[in-house]
């Protein structure tokens, strides 16, 4: 097991480098030079060379590639060239609002989607199991803008429920600490804010999750519905275990690989940024960062936000891989 | 990685053993969910108590603060306004740091802020500022005229340790300003290598604001997360992309102030923008689009303001290269636009249609011209002239972003099409990503294009000589004007400090130009905030950012 980590860490190499390939050949084939789109219609031809001279930018580009890996072994994310600040510094308060995100997300796309799932291979064929699967088919397809404008207007225009954007309570805002505000609102001992970072985290949760959830509660069952016309099933049914039982004991752990895997796989692309969720809700999420970065060819901040989140998403699936074995200790890894 | 995953389920299933007993795997499992739809739950009673909770906090003593909420569509760059161009940073530093002269708060008149007073010698190359006596920064230390030279120093010498690019400063000034000496604790000397006309109207902008030395110095680089300046609100706290606090100045020289506290907050969308305003999370939102405001008006808990013009959306032509190198091709186009059309249509008649390449907020505004009047045969009639009775085809490019002088540039342009099919000329409309738009428009490759400018300093030379002089050419000027008798005008006006007589060279200048149609000017565009009724004193400046000195919210 811990030689088979080592080695799915090991690998991770060859995949970040060709990842850096890839985007740092993409970012610098894109038309349209940093300086001037940061200067915009104030540019002059001075000014433009100036800002290129000082990027490094008239550099041969395997030169600036050599340079930004260099950069990178040694620790250094590079230095935004809009902000002028470095991406090592500014790149957590992003990073924890999308984990905070995204672990709310699927804490909702988890709970409802795998019950659901259960329920409809349970009671299959009933009304519930419709009414849920008519509910998945609409929550895979619906426009995420869509919904989250949708929301904002039921809960918080028309109903006054929850808040419709930010992460806190502009009036009262929650001490950055960590950044997690869930976790610095307990620091600071205000329950009340932590109360009010829930109620933020609500809305776009939901409408980030509602495609996961959906997803995660067509895959619950359909593999729920494979293992429960397995004989042990039957067998155990025959020998008088009751249905909550068979269901939520004896089948779902069979169940669960296939479940756990689109899990994995979700939960990376939640935190890939979920830019559309991200900039109706006003949230200062990792997403926005790398999307803002696009639009103003800030390089430095494009390359190595991708390389970040990639990073993340490679560690989420090896840690799904070993998860497996933790589930069921049957399996071995060699 | 997915055969691996396979032949681990299928030795899973294979292997399936009869033990029934309940594994601790599965029983962890079922307890992991139970306690997550416990959280669930308790999210959802939490929700209950947390509003109970903030309506009590409304009652208590702590919301008694008086906090403004202002919702805007982006974040700021950095909070050294000497470092930045973008309206959105300098929104903020408008509040925290000041000029020695500043704007009137509804126009671009400039009166006194650190300054008390200035004299200018006959020459005109000498200004001479008499500085308030009674102000501190943000950290206590004094400001005095030490602190402006110290500034100054810093935009100027390559060679000061802060010195950094500041786009402003160069366009603004270039190498104009040879020195800048304290004659005495309270007086400053600026002594100029040449005449320059807008050296006030320049002093006056954001980016020139006094920033405090010793701040300066404890933070270098990073003073652009740390300012710190005499203004009416001191910085307390920048969450990236999220939202900004200031707090009240206490010890504000300019008196009490109606506000506690200012947040600025960022929603990028505007419609989540609208929402926050209407669910009470916003006092006040900028960049309302134009089909909200009627809307808005008609809601008697809502108040629209608009923001007077500062700005020119335009249809310019490439007047180096053929066919628009032709100025009778030019006219013709300018017969057939309607400009109060496009404004219905697009800017759901938050505009004004524009005559001169600057709007009537700018000194120097030519009133006696007559704009081009929609008509067809004429314009037929002058592409006959113009040798090109058989119509012609050309590119037309559309810029891709939104900018609240030009809100959509597609169907603008598509709007100008038809148009422009009824007189034979055919557009092909090419609307390439921003930056590649920027780019190609820089190199020449249009025909026509859709572009815009909004003001910085109130001065006609940032408008004119920006858009338009030969000296511009391929960089803010992308027509490729270079007509040498509006370069003479331009450049005469730039030197000649009487201001009567410098308006005059303007207005002459804006004939010149009515008459060559380097480009047709379609709008200047009123942009909207919104706020509650609760916030009083908001008085939208042209310039884009306003100093809240006079806002209160609340009875």
């Amino acid at each position: 097991m811990f030689q088979y980590t080592l080695r799915r860490l090991f690998m991770l190499i060859p995949v970040l480098f060709g990842m850096s390939v890839i985007v740092f050949a993409i970012v610098h084939l894109i038309p349209g030079n940093p300086a001037e789109t940061m200067l915009g219609e104030r540019a002059t031809p001075e000014a433009i060379e100036r800002l290129t001279q000082e990027y490094g930018l008239n550099e041969p580009l395997p030169t600036q590639y050599v340079l930004y890996v260099k950069n990178i072994l040694s620790g250094d994310l590079g230095t935004s060239l809009r902000s002028k600040r470095p991406i090592s510094e500014e790149i957590w308060p992003y990073l924890a609002a999308t984990i905070e995100l995204a672990f709310a997300s699927m804490l909702f796309a988890v709970v409802i989607g795998v019950n659901a799932g259960i329920i409809s291979a349970w009671r299959r064929q009933s009304w519930f199991d419709y009414v849920s699967m008519l509910i998945a088919l609409i929550g895979v397809s619906i426009p995420v803008f869509w919904l989250g404008l949708m929301e904002q207007w039921i809960f918080a225009n028309e109903l006054h429920w929850l808040p419709s954007t930010g992460r806190d309570n502009a009036r009262d805002p929650v001490q950055a600490i960590t950044h997690l505000y869930l976790i610095d609102s307990l620091i600071a001992g205000r329950w009340d804010q932590f109360l009010d970072v829930v109620r933020h985290l609500i809305l776009p949760s939901i409408a980030l999750g509602t495609i996961p959830m959906a997803i995660i509660a067509r895959i619950t069952r359909s593999s729920m519905l494979e293992v429960m016309n397995a004989d042990y099933v039957r067998t155990a049914r025959a020998k008088g275990v009751k249905g909550f039982s068979t269901v939520y004991v004896h089948a779902l752990k069979n169940a669960l690989i296939p479940i756990l895997t689109v899990v994995g796989v979700q939960v990376g692309f939640l935190l890939g940024g979920a830019v559309l969720t991200e900039t109706i809700f006003g949230w200062p999420g990792i997403g926005r960062y790398i999307y803002e970065a696009i639009s103003f060819r800030d390089y430095p901040v494009i390359q190595s936000g991708i390389l970040v989140v990639a990073t993340l998403f490679v560690l989420i699936n090896l840690l799904v891989d070993l998860l497996y074995a933790w589930i069921d200790p049957r399996i071995h890894y060699s | 990685m997915s055969k691996k995953r396979l032949e681990v389920s299928k030795r899973f299933k294979a292997s399936f053993a009869k033990h029934s007993k309940t594994s601790a795997i599965v029983l962890l499992l079922v307890v992991l969910v139970l306690s997550l739809s416990a959280c669930g739950g308790a999210g959802t009673n939490g929700d209950k108590s947390a509003s109970e909770g903030q309506d009590q906090g409304q009652d208590q003593g702590k919301t008694k603060e008086k906090v403004l909420v202002f919702a805007r569509g982006g974040d700021s760059v950095s909070l050294d306004p000497a470092t930045v161009t973008d309206g959105e940073s300098l929104r903020v530093t408008k509040n925290i740091m000041e000029p020695l002269l500043q704007y009137k708060p509804d126009s671009f008149e400039v009166e006194p802020a650190l300054a008390t007073d200035w004299k200018v010698s006959d020459d005109g190359l000498t200004y001479t500022f008499t500085l308030r006596k009674d102000v501190k920064f943000h950290d206590g230390t004094d400001f005095n005229a030490d602190a402006v030279v110290y500034n100054f120093k810093r935009w100027v010498d390559p060679n000061d340790p802060h010195y950094a690019e500041f786009e402003y400063y160069q366009s603004q000034f270039g190498d104009i300003i040879e020195d800048v000496v304290a004659v005495d604790p309270y007086t400053v000397e600026f002594h100029l290598k040449d005449r320059q006309a807008p050296f006030l109207q320049n002093i006056a902008m954001d980016p020139f604001a006094i920033a405090s030395p010793e701040a300066l110095k404890k933070y270098g680089a990073d003073f652009g997360r740390h300012p710190v300046g005499t203004g009416p609100y001191v910085f307390e706290e920048w969450k990236p992309k999220a939202s900004i606090t200031l707090v009240k100045n206490k010890d504000y020289w300019g008196g009490e102030l109606g506000l506690d506290r200012v947040v600025f907050t960022v929603i990028e969308d505007n419609s989540a923008r609208l929402n926050a305003l209407k669910s009470g999370e916003a006092d006040i939102i900028d960049g309302v689009l134009p089909n909200d405001v009627a809307s808005l008006k008609k809601d008697d808990r809502f108040q629209v303001l608009d923001r007077p013009p500062n700005n020119v959306g335009y249809l310019g032509f490439n007047t180096q290269k053929s066919p628009f190198d032709n100025v009778k091709l030019r006219q013709a186009v300018a017969h057939v636009i309607n400009k109060q059309g496009l404004i219905d249509a697009f800017y759901s008649g938050q505009g004004e249609p524009a005559k001169n390449p600057m709007p009537s907020t700018i000194a120097g505004y030519n009133d006696a011209i007559v704009d081009y009047e929609y008509n067809l045969e004429k314009a037929k009639q002058l592409m006959k002239e113009a040798g090109y009775a058989d119509g012609v085809e050309v590119n037309f490019y559309a810029m891709p972003v939104y900018r609240p002088y030009m809100p959509n540039g597609p169907k603008v342009a598509e709007a100008i099409q038809d148009e422009l099919n009824k007189i034979g000329i055919r557009t092909k409309i090419v609307s390439p990503e921003w930056a590649v738009y920027l780019d190609e428009t820089k190199q020449g490759k249009q025909d026509m294009y859709l572009l815009g400018w909004t003001g910085d300093n109130g001065d006609p030379d940032n408008y004119l000589y920006v858009l338009l002089d030969k000296d511009n050419a391929g960089g803010s000027n992308r027509s490729f004007y270079t007509n040498e008798e509006v370069h003479t005008l331009l450049v005469q006006a730039q030197q000649e400090v009487d201001p009567a007589k410098r308006m005059e060279l303007y207005k002459r200048a804006q004939e010149i130009i009515h008459e060559d149609v380097p480009m047709i000017p379609l709008v200047h565009s009123i942009s909207s905030l919104a706020a509650t009724k609760d916030v009083k004193g908001f008085v939208p400046h042209p310039g884009g950012s306003d100093k809240l000195t006079n806002v209160t919210i609340g009875q």
